[in-house]
């Protein structure tokens, strides 16, 4: 278990400067065969330095794992199906795409970008089977990450020109940023409260049923009172109860947290169902007409174009999801707690041996999580149509659990991935309303998809917190 | 400065104005008593040893002393006021520090994150790093424990990691070091180098709690040796006890510390491991161009810290790892392309390291873990034989003096040493041409050693190659007939046995056997 490996993130074939890697290949290892019981073998090795100068770190020499290749092929092989199926579109394609920057009501008008369909998804095609033959190809480690962002780019721009091409509307660009942080921010938020509780420990399946808990409190709350603010509270407030709910059964009770976090799960899927049906549905004007959050315009930020509409227009909860990133990051990695919430997450009996509280300091992290998927919850009636429905969240909790593991257990990183699933969850719709021969029903799986093939695709080479999901026992 | 008791216990000691002191100390665990009123003084200025062996209560105690855990009976006072530590935090600030046998240290943190965790000075709850990296300059300059404060543990060598858990002890200006078994996973430089630390520490004024169960290291630096046996203090002593009389005290009867052993009758090669490369899933080369051989009847000894490859060797050969680059031959055939079971039917046994883990299952009877690498032998139309797995468990425990209660109880109410013996006793059990052995008396008590050693010094007779892996020079001095010696993934040389300790200790350290052969001498030389 505790053997020292790198953090993933370090590129595999990197970092050989072992002084004496260059051990004599041939001729010295069958001498020591054949060598005589008396007789000494040695091996030319890294020169010797007393004890008390080795203060330095030490990386073994690394190379590509079996783990890495398969990894690497199977990537390869992904990429190339993908360029199979993009080098088909081609003889799927004719006329010209267009990509409108602005939307008609714009002040200021960016003009429309036309290109060609067929040879833009040509190019895309050969693009990735480039980047597929960089990764099926041993040694080309240097381009792989560039090759990776190149087939993903390349992906993106060879199906936007085929589903663009010949059809009477253009591709809206600003509608599809616009949609990615909108339908991200749910994504954002909850994954953030993964992040709070298993940096400290605790691995937390729940987000959904957090999420949801939220969404129907928001909504509820919201109706009586009149204010979304409440509205927020509410919510807010149903994330940290269910987060205690967890804390409790994981941290206190030592419960299995797996198991746990699918009851907790269905516990509020269970819950809001019944309380919807038997409290809210009957009187649905009273409890279920909560108002919506209304798109804050920040002044003369929101004029730039297209920027404008994508990030200086949005709702109040989709800055707060922006600014919750930096702030997860900062308790993290530059407060005490942080620093305490990290220990506790990796070795919490060594934290337990400088005095630290381990089960209070996880309680704290999973209440603390608590808020922000009860934010990322009243996305759902706050933010759409300010009313709730059974099991309003659709899955995205687990989305947003797997952003968090994408992401690495990293705040900003796991934003990013929850950014990439709006991405195509937004993409899908937009496709859709463009008339695409694919039919709709296809288009709503993509964003699942999307997240099998990513976690697929990832997550063979991370490493989580060391003790997520052991219990502390003293 | 002599408040060293020898009288017996029970006649202890008027209370002791300085220091701290334990009396009556008793901890039990369900029907185990791990601790039976015992005391202790431990005073300022001299280094005290805790000897005793696996398993006989010594880090129990000091998890009392450091509030890890709640004794039962007894008081502990400092300076003749009684104490109450209910957590690390309370007898932290009393004044006890301790530096760990498995270290507490975050891997994925930096030496100044480990240091400062627990006492962070902050400004509104903000961490200030660049004074706690000064804080750790300070420290470290002071007490001439070479560490960087920006260096992630999981990279720095475990003789700097235990720099760093000494350090973290000494941050908060402890007067009382607990040393808990701090040698095990040191070079015997490092251990010199250790020792000279403890003694400068001494010579400040701390107090140092020392536990061990090795006897050399005792009397090289003791200044009082308190002994325990079965959770009692069985006596007392100085360091001009002598060896043989330590171990009898710590085991309860006379050991014999040296095996017999004729000079081995080397056939031909067994085992032939050439070029061997292994990579962890990370990539990490942890085998690196490995080659040795082991000949029929013949003990290899694998030599080395934990940690330079040594482990992932023998689970190499026994199919558990995947394999880069390299052969791995048994009387010429390729073993690398085998799975374990394969392995297994070639004529592999294996001991792994970690016996709880690997070695057994707990929760299966005595009879039902001796057969379970071989219950294809004991079934009848693929109904388990029951009347012969016992009568096998029988066998068994009476050849391999297996002390237990009875072969229908779970294998977690043996002791670690009678354990092992269920783990040998299985692997013996039919005609091997290699035997792994990957650490086989960890935590086994001095009287098993000796059995154990001698078994495998029977099989190595019978003309089975051997292939042992050992951090303990120990356990390498009493059963090698070569030595490999290992660090960092590449094996430095294959020495003969009786190799001098400190040749192999600069090996160990990745110093060829020539250069290590020199500055062995001139360190002779030097004392």
């Amino acid at each position: 278990m505790n053997t020292t490996y790198p953090r993933p993130d370090g590129t595999p074939e990197k970092v050989p400067p072992v002084p004496g890697d260059a051990a004599p290949a041939d001729a010295e290892p069958s001498d020591a065969r054949r060598a005589d019981e008396s007789s000494v073998t040695t091996a030319t090795l890294a020169p010797y330095r007393h004890p008390a100068q080795l203060d330095e770190e030490v990386h073994l020499r690394t190379t590509e794992s079996a783990e890495a290749r398969r990894q690497r092929l199977s990537t390869g092989a992904l990429i190339g199906i993908v360029a199979a199926v993009m080098l088909w579109l081609v003889t799927q394609t004719s006329g010209t795409a267009r990509f409108a920057l602005s939307n008609a009501l714009d002040e200021v008008q960016l003009p429309t970008i036309s290109v060609p369909g067929l040879p833009v998804v040509l190019v895309s095609a050969l693009l990735l089977a480039a980047a597929c033959v960089v990764y099926v190809l041993p040694g080309m480690g240097r381009w792989r990450r560039w090759a990776g962002l190149v087939a993903g780019l390349a992906l993106v721009a060879g199906f936007l020109s085929w589903a663009a091409a010949g059809r009477s509307l253009p591709f809206l660009v600003s509608n599809q940023l616009q949609g990615t942080l909108l339908l991200a921010t749910p994504l954002i938020l909850g994954a953030l409260c993964g992040v709070m509780c298993e940096r400290s420990g605790v691995v937390n399946v729940a987000i959904e049923g957090q999420m949801l808990t939220a969404a129907f409190a928001a909504a509820v709350v919201g109706s009586v009172t009149g204010s979304v603010t409440a509205g927020l509270f509410a919510a807010m407030f149903a994330g940290v109860l269910m987060g205690a709910v967890l804390a409790l059964f994981a941290i206190t009770y030592l419960m299995d947290q797996v198991v746990l976090g699918v009851v907790i799960n269905l516990l509020a899927l269970g819950l809001t169902s019944f309380l919807f049906d038997s409290l809210v549905k009957p009187q649905s004007g009273e409890l279920n007409d909560a108002p919506l959050l209304e798109p804050i315009q920040i002044p003369l930020l929101h004029k730039i174009p297209l920027l404008g509409d994508v990030l200086f227009s949005q709702t109040i909860l989709a800055y707060l999801a922006l600014i919750s990133v930096v702030v997860v990051w900062f308790i993290l990695e530059r407060t005490v707690w942080g620093l305490r919430i990290r220990s506790v997450g990796e070795h919490p009996k060594a934290a337990d041996t400088v005095g630290i509280n381990v089960v209070a300091i996880r309680w704290s992290a999973v209440l603390a999580g608590g808020l922000f998927a009860g934010l990322g919850g009243s996305f759902f009636t706050l933010g759409v149509t300010g009313a709730f429905n059974d099991d309003i969240t659709v899955g995205k909790g687990f989305i947003a659990l797997a952003a968090l593991i994408m992401g690495r257990w990293r705040p900003g990183l796991a934003a990013l991935m929850a950014l990439f699933f709006g991405f195509v969850d937004q993409l899908g719709s937009q496709v859709q309303t463009m008339g695409t021969p694919i039919s709709s029903d296809w288009l709503k799986l993509l964003p699942y998809l999307a997240t099998i093939v990513a976690v697929a695709g990832l997550i063979g080479r991370v490493r989580g917190p060391a003790a997520d999901g052991v219990p502390y026992v003293k | 400065m002599s408040t060293t008791t020898t009288a017996p216990i029970g006649s202890a000691a008027d209370p002791a104005p300085q220091g701290l002191s334990l009396r009556g100390i008793t901890k039990r665990f369900g029907t185990l008593t791990a601790n039976d009123h015992i005391d202790l003084d431990i005073v300022p200025g001299r280094i005290h040893c805790l000897l005793g062996e696996n398993g006989a209560g010594k880090s129990t105690l000091m998890n009392i002393l450091y509030g890890l855990l709640d004794a039962d009976e007894g008081t502990i006072s400092i300076d003749g006021v009684e104490q109450h530590f209910r957590n690390p935090r309370q007898s932290m600030a009393a004044g006890i520090g301790m530096v760990h046998q498995h270290f507490m240290l975050v891997d994925v943190f930096t030496v100044a994150e480990n240091i400062i965790l627990g006492r962070e000075q902050a400004t509104g709850g903000l961490l200030n790093m660049r004074q706690a990296r000064q804080k750790v300059l300070e420290l470290s300059n002071r007490y001439r424990l070479r560490v960087q404060p920006d260096s992630r543990i999981e990279h720095l060598p475990v003789g700097v990691q235990q720099r760093v858990e000494i350090l973290k002890a000494l941050a908060n200006d402890a007067k009382y070091l607990i040393f808990d078994e701090p040698t095990a996973v040191l070079t015997p430089q490092e251990i010199d180098e250790l020792m000279t630390v403890m003694r400068s520490l001494r010579d400040e004024g701390r107090a140092i709690v020392f536990i061990t169960h090795k006897l050399r290291e005792v009397l090289a630096i003791a200044d009082d040796i308190t002994v325990i046996r079965r959770g009692k203090v069985v006596g007392q002593a100085d360091a001009s006890a002598s060896e043989g009389d330590l171990a009898e005290m710590m085991v309860g009867r006379s050991v014999n510390l040296q095996v017999d052993k004729s000079p081995a009758e080397a056939g031909e090669p067994t085992l032939v491991v050439e070029n061997l490369t292994v990579a962890d899933a990370s990539g990490q080369v942890v085998v690196d161009d490995v080659s040795l051989d082991v000949r029929a009847g013949e003990i290899l000894c694998v030599a080395g810290v934990q940690g330079n490859g040594q482990t992932e060797l023998a689970e190499v050969l026994l199919g558990l790892r995947p394999v880069l680059k390299g052969r791995v031959e048994l009387q010429g055939r390729d073993l690398t392309k085998l799975g374990t079971r394969e392995t297994i039917a070639a004529g592999v046994g294996f001991v792994p390291e970690d016996r709880q883990h690997d070695g057994y299952v707990s929760t299966f009877t005595v009879a039902e873990n001796l057969v379970l690498n071989q219950v294809g032998g004991f079934t009848r139309r693929g109904n388990l034989r029951w009347d012969q797995i016992k009568a096998n468990a029988r066998a068994k425990v009476d050849e391999f003096d297996i002390r237990t209660q009875g072969i229908d109880l779970p294998l977690s109410s043996l002791s670690g040493g009678n354990a092992q013996k269920v783990v040998l006793a299985r692997e013996l059990s039919r005609p091997l041409k290699l035997l792994v052995a990957s650490q086989p008396t960890r935590g086994v008590d001095v009287g098993a050693i000796e059995f154990l050693h001698k078994r495998i010094i029977e099989e190595r007779d019978r003309g089975t190659a051997v292939l042992i892996v050992s951090t303990e020079l120990d356990e390498i001095e009493a059963l090698a007939d070569r030595i490999a010696v290992m660090n960092r993934g590449h094996v430095v040389g294959i020495v003969p046995a009786g190799t001098p300790r400190d040749v192999l200790g600069l090996m160990m350290a990745g110093i060829p056997y020539d250069e290590a052969v020199v500055a062995a001498e001139e360190g002779a030389g030097d004392e």
